[in-house]
């Protein structure tokens, strides 16, 4: 076999892995930090790639396809199963014909999620083996070999990453892709109709299941001990692993998990007995180590290593400190880090979701957010939004919202949502508003992309994964066919347009959309327009300007100053100006 | 030898994961262990943003901590002073003179301290300060900038020349392959 030594980030190793191991259908959704786990797959032209709306279409498609026989994944980041947790649970029932790898990415720390749960509670719950690496080597060797389990064990396999893994680069040995032939198709009631008669018999399959994969996780390459006879003892699992070597090297004895569910019994007994003091470290929930007290075994565990944000050696290194355990050598500082002011994230300059928050900030509007960059409209000095829960939870929210305070929010109530959230869970909110009539105004942020997740297509953009031009979802004729009536397009770029169409929309006497329709300005085929600027003479520092937050606009010796490095041009901030002091000369 | 950590540090959209990819891909071929790590998602719109690049003969951790790191080459004065409390003794940061307001101090929540660097200076920091805009808008555009400071980096790096313009072509798109190797050039040369 050929080998191949590349640098690769875990997702892009996960992603070889799954290619390498006779991949034929990949359908997701973007949500970091899972997403380029497909982008890199959609680069073979051997296998097909594609978005789904969602997350549950993604899962049922690789669903489809592991039953027509095909080896098959989703991948998604942890919010995402959520929504694809209905069909995972059944799936475990069903069992698999081609295997099924579902991918997914938890957020520990929250670098860009709205919670951090840890979806090996799914595991658990939906009783499927889960498998979590702990650098791109690892991530290879195991997604190759994920779908051998998922077929030998006839189960889906829960494939877990994390942020730090999924983004962090290190060496990995590639090998050759396995060609596996499509299996035959068979039709069988009994497997796959998942009607009571058939479930029931179903469910103690599952369970013995379990115990065999409890038998594997005993001696698997999965797991592994790694003893120094040292006194103490750590069992750790994924990125937890390297903090800890990083701290210990090879000096303390490991028993270090890479397939947290279901949990071996045995290999943790004899490791137990094996060292005086048992620690177990794990990010976020004490799953290894309920499981471990569960077997009455004594350790220390999240009294020591907090279930909240990410770890890191420093977090070992105090940790062990506070236990008077010799961590080696203590880095010396230069010197301590002074304060600083803050760097939240913003909307880009020329952001095309900016006029449309000035407009709604202005006019005092209660705002439903929804997930995607338009999130950041919350931040100062806009602070345009009210809530923000989940995909979809602006158009289903504003609705109860509504239904609670009736004439007097409708008024003064809008929603928004970009367009791939809309396509993602909008909808069926939107069908809500107009078929148990509330007097809703849902407004689509439409900038022709997936903007957050770093640009993907999405069925409004009429392209798909590839960049080929694909069918083409009519926002307008989709929203009236929903049964709303009144539906307009407005130009962000305008505030009087805008304006004029939150007024009357809000003041009319039915449910409507707004569509906020403009490229986003990262967009390749958008291009910037001259920078503007700022004539001093004219300005008179009213500030009126800095209003709408516009990264590119700052005030210097006490006039408004436009760095021409940042601006695109889009000319907002000339239509606030009442002096005319900012134009393209 | 010891593991050698670098830090990558500046504002989303300033070009940090093209820079962290050409050092990746340089030791790589210089026969270490790598391990970097990027951020992607929210903290790219405008936010601080810190890539972490390690290597040596084994490295496990791909992350920075308090007084681990050799290098922090920022982008920005301010993100320079935010990770300062990174870098070991006998450690040094180089950093880009150039000022870009976070948010709260364009809505005036924060004022920018001015005199950011040479307050580190005061404090004992090891700091070398370059204007890389400037050499970036003569190479042709101000996203030159992140390559500039690699070519400064680069100067100081211990590895030659000739393998840091191997990497630059490897790592680095055809169409913006000359204006990125001109940028190079006045980085290692400023």
């Amino acid at each position: 076999m050929n080998y191949l030594k590349k640098l690769l980030i875990g997702n892009e190793a996960v992603a070889w892995g799954l290619y390498h191991g006779g991949l034929r259908v990949i359908s997701s959704y973007p949500g970091t930090p899972s997403t380029e786990i497909t982008e890199f797959l959609a680069k073979h032209d051997d296998i097909h790639s594609e978005w789904a709306p969602n997350e549950k279409v993604a899962c049922e498609a690789a669903f489809g396809a592991s039953l027509a026989g095909a080896r098959s994944a989703c991948a998604m980041k942890h919010v995402g199963l959520n929504v694809a947790a209905d069909p995972l649970f059944t799936l475990s029932y069903t069992g698999v014909t081609g295997g099924l790898v579902i991918c997914v990415a938890d957020d520990p720390a929250m670098h860009s999620s709205q919670n951090e749960q840890d979806s090996r509670h799914y595991a658990i719950g939906a009783k499927v083996p889960m498998l979590e690496p702990s650098d791109s080597a690892e991530a290879y060797e195991f997604a190759r070999s994920a779908f051998a389990l998922s077929e030998e064990y006839d189960t889906p396999v829960l494939f877990r990453m994390c942020t730090r893994i999924a983004h962090s680069q290190c060496i990995v040995d590639l090998g050759e892709r396995e060609e596996t032939p499509l299996k035959e198709y068979v039709k069988q009631p009994s497997k796959y109709i998942m009607m009571p008669a058939y479930a029931k018999a179903k469910h103690p399959v599952v369970e013995s299941r379990t115990e065999k994969l409890r038998e594997l996780a005993e001696d698997c390459k999965y797991n592994r001990v790694e003893n120094r006879g040292s006194r103490i003892g750590i069992i750790t699992s994924g990125c937890s692993y390297l903090y800890v070597k990083e701290i210990f090297g090879d000096s303390v004895s490991i028993l270090k998990i890479g397939m947290p569910n279901p949990l071996p019994v045995k290999l943790i007994r004899d490791f137990a007995a094996s060292v005086e003091k048992l620690y177990v470290i794990e990010e976020l929930d004490p799953v290894i180590e309920n499981h471990v007290r569960s077997l009455g075994i004594e350790c220390v565990g999240k009294e020591l290593f907090s279930p909240v944000g990410e770890f890191s050696q420093q977090t070992i290194r105090e940790a062990f400190l506070k236990e008077k355990v010799d961590v080696g050598t203590i880095p010396e500082k230069q010197g301590d880090a002074p304060q600083v002011p803050g760097r939240p994230p913003m909307m880009c300059a020329g952001c095309p979701h900016r006029g449309m928050f000035y407009t709604l900030a202005k006019n005092h509007i209660t705002v439903l957010g929804d997930i995607g960059c338009y999130t950041l409209g919350a931040v100062a000095p806009l602070n345009a939004l009210d809530s923000t829960l989940c995909m979809g939870a602006s158009v289903s929210g504003i609705h109860g919202f509504n239904l609670a305070r009736g004439a007097e929010t409708e008024k003064k109530t809008v929603a928004v949502i970009g367009d791939s959230t809309f396509m993602h869970s909008g909808m069926t909110g939107l069908v809500n508003i107009a078929y148990n009539a509330t007097n809703s105004t849902v407004i689509i942020l439409d900038n022709s992309i997936t903007g957050m997740t770093g640009h993907q297509q999405n069925p409004t953009t009429g392209y798909n994964i590839k960049g080929d031009p694909a069918a083409k979802v009519n926002l307008e004729a989709l929203c009236h066919a929903l049964g709303i009536n009144r539906v307009r397009v407005v130009d962000p770029y305008n505030l009087a347009e805008c304006e004029q169409a939150v007024k009357e929309e809000l003041a009319a006497e039915e449910p409507s959309v707004i569509i906020s329709r403009r490229p986003c300005v990262l967009l390749k085929y958008v291009k910037p327009k001259a920078p503007l600027r700022v004539d001093a003479e004219k300005c008179r520092s009213c500030k009126r300007c800095m209003g709408m937050g516009c990264p590119a606009i700052s005030m210097k010796e006490g006039k408004a100053r436009i760095d021409r490095t940042l601006c695109v041009g889009c000319g907002v901030c000339s239509q606030l100006c009442p002096f005319g002091a900012i134009a393209d000369h | 030898m010891e593991t050698k950590s670098i830090m990558i540090v500046g504002v989303g959209g300033q070009g940090s994961l093209l820079a962290s990819k050409l050092l990746g891909n340089l030791l790589t071929d210089e026969g270490y262990d790598v391990k970097v790590s990027e951020v992607h998602g929210m903290s790219q719109r405008g936010g601080s943003v810190v890539t972490y690049v390690r290597y040596g003969e084994k490295v496990y951790s791909p992350i920075v901590t308090e007084g681990e790191c050799d290098f922090i080459i920022s982008f920005e004065k301010l993100e320079a002073a935010r990770f300062a409390g990174c870098l070991k003794k006998g450690g040094r940061i180089i950093v880009n003179t150039q000022q870009i307001d976070p948010m709260p101090v364009i809505t005036g929540a924060a004022v920018y301290p001015e005199e950011v660097l040479e307050d580190l200076k005061a404090q004992g920091f090891d700091v070398d300060a370059i204007d890389a805009l400037t050499p970036a808008l003569e190479a042709g555009s101000a996203k030159a900038v992140n390559i500039v400071l690699m070519g400064h980096f680069a100067a100081h790096s211990g590895i030659s020349r000739e393998s840091w313009l191997a990497a630059l072509e490897k790592t680095v798109p055809g169409k913006f392959l000359e204006m990125n190797l001109k940028a190079f050039d006045m980085g290692f040369n400023a």
